[in-house]
């Protein structure tokens, strides 16, 4: 063959709705957020850890679960990063996404950090400290999902 | 009493941005026929394959009906047929599948066959994101670019890791990928270069992350009868192993350091009997889908102590000269056909101790480990090669 041979592309895409079940226990976390902006984890009854998302049963004691408990609404900053660069069909950049231990919980939630100019990516990972205290930020019209709480912003 | 089993052929594909000269069945064919010929082997010597691809990157759920025919033409031979999928540890996951097979005494010449066609779907990250949990996690956009981008941070805060040692770690794999005509990423690169890169996800620059490629690879286990007639070189599987790691990604302690991996280390090794990782192990292919994560797999392996990796690195025991030169193929960082990945690991070990890695070939390795972790950092596997049949 001397000259190149034109391949066809075919286009593909998936659009698929689902409905995934909350279950008693994300739904009753939700519901405490939307209604009394309250946090709420539960606790194991062996190892005693107090473990945010609630969960029915424990990982490590395979335990089944049915304490609540109230956690802050502060906590500190375990890990973060910031992504800069647009991926299609997600939120936007630049985005904090950060891991914050709430006072009183043994994990960490997965959530995002705002009240901070992030545009600039030379000074933004300054502003941003691993062990720094942050706090919960609700929104105003809370629809009983995880961003009902807004973002975490770092405490003054 | 389990079998000891062997990899006795070993077949790769270029990997690139997007195989456009070959159909996704016609990718799968040029791994099994580069291994079955490797092997010097037919397609009717074949008892069983084990396939992977992780669902849905290829844009078909069960991407294995179409690939099936590709696989030694399984359905015209009528061969058992298994798939398995674990996200990124597939590869790893086939493997481990197809040496169950041989040792437990079940079939005799099994082939691994792995694939990924990341450069069909036109967003990896959106494909990625899927993974997460949909009710807690999924909406803030993460996927496997968070994770290890929060690990690198955690590492800088804990250990005093900096943006100049992962870029050591990037121009140390892309050199290697330069003498590895199966890499994907083929191109020169100096620490200037990467801290001049866009930043992806801070801390996490371009260098710093891994391609979205298309490959395949294969191969073939065999007993130990079976081994010893089909090659002088084989590979002997010493010790494998799995481990999960916890569901929710903010439930995990370990961002600057990998305590499953470290679980699974110490199991895998008092199976082969390794007492000192530095002193036994020859070479290493580590999944390093981003570069803080070489760092963090050699010390969660034993390579130095937690907190050392970039001392390692920085002293050049991770080197091709080096004491444990780690991924003389370019890893993982410059190519990453997910599926297909875990499997090229364990290929690239195999071919570090059969003396057929060419150009990247480590002098006088005995002793090879591979390492794979997928599926949001939930999985990890390990297997051990060796010259010698333990």
């Amino acid at each position: 063959m001397t000259q190149e041979e034109e391949i066809l592309i075919m286009p593909g895409a998936w659009n698929l709705p689902f409905r995934h079940t909350a279950g008693r226990f994300a739904s009753r976390f939700f519901r405490e957020l939307r209604d009394n902006k309250k946090i709420f984890g539960v606790r194991c009854p062996e190892c005693r850890r107090v473990l945010l998302p609630p969960r029915p049963l424990c990982e490590k004691c395979f335990a089944s679960i049915d304490e609540w408990v109230e956690v802050g609404q502060q906590g500190t900053l375990e890990a973060f990063t910031i992504c800069y660069v647009p991926f299609l069909g997600l939120p936007p950049p630049p985005i904090a996404t950060i891991m914050v231990k709430l006072d009183g919980a043994d994990g960490c939630l997965s959530h995002v950090l705002g009240g901070i100019d992030l545009s600039d990516v030379d000074k933004a990972p300054e502003l941003v400290k691993i062990g720094m205290r942050v706090q919960a930020v609700w929104r105003k019209e809370r629809k009983g999902e995880i961003s009902d709480i807004e973002y975490f912003r770092p405490v003054a | 009493m389990a079998r000891r089993v062997a990899i006795v052929g070993v077949g790769l594909t270029k990997c690139s941005s997007h195989r456009r000269d070959v159909t996704y069945p016609e990718l799968v064919h040029e791994a099994v026929t580069a291994a079955l010929a490797d092997a010097n082997l037919k397609a009717k010597d074949i008892d069983a394959i084990v396939y992977g691809a992780m669902d849905p990157f290829d844009g078909v759920f069960a991407p294995e009906r179409w690939n099936v025919d590709a696989c030694v033409g399984a359905g015209a031979l009528n061969k058992p047929f298994i798939k398995l999928t674990t996200g990124g540890t597939t590869g790893g996951s086939v493997a481990l599948g197809g040496y169950y097979h041989v040792t437990s005494g079940l079939f005799d010449v099994v082939l691994v066959v792995a694939s990924q066609r990341v450069g069909e779907t036109l967003e990896a990250q959106l494909v990625l994101n899927t993974c997460i949990d949909p009710i807690y996690e999924r909406w803030m956009g993460g996927g496997a670019i968070m994770v290890g981008a929060n690990q690198a941070a955690s590492h800088f805060r804990s250990y005093g890791t900096t943006e100049e040692d992962l870029a050591m770690v990037a121009v140390k794999n892309y050199a290697s990928a330069l003498n590895n005509p199966y890499a994907h990423l083929q191109r020169h690169l100096t620490v200037e270069d990467c801290l001049k890169m866009r930043m992806i996800s801070w801390p996490l620059r371009l260098s710093d992350c891994c391609p979205s490629s298309d490959g395949a690879c294969a191969i073939i286990l065999a007993s130990e009868k079976r081994a010893r007639k089909i090659t002088k070189t084989p590979a002997w599987i010493r010790g494998a192993g799995q481990i999960t790691d916890n569901y929710y990604i903010g439930d995990r302690p370990w961002f600057q350091d990998w305590e499953a991996l470290s679980i699974l280390a110490h199991r895998v090794y008092s199976e082969a009997k390794i007492d000192n990782p530095l002193e036994d192990i020859d070479v290493a292919e580590l999944y390093n889908a981003f570069t803080i994560q070489e760092i963090i797999e050699s010390e969660a392996l034993g390579f130095c102590e937690p907190g050392k990796g970039t001392e390692l690195l920085r002293k050049g025991v991770t080197s091709m000269e080096g004491k444990l030169p780690v991924n003389p193929s370019g890893g993982t960082l410059c190519t990453n056909p997910i599926g297909a990945t875990g499997l090229i690991r364990i290929a690239e070990a195999a071919l570090q101790v059969m003396g057929k890695a060419d150009k990247h070939q480590v002098a006088n390795v005995k002793t090879a480990l591979a390492h794979v972790w997928g599926a949001a950092v939930g999985f990890h596997v390990l297997m051990i090669l060796d010259k010698q049949n333990p």
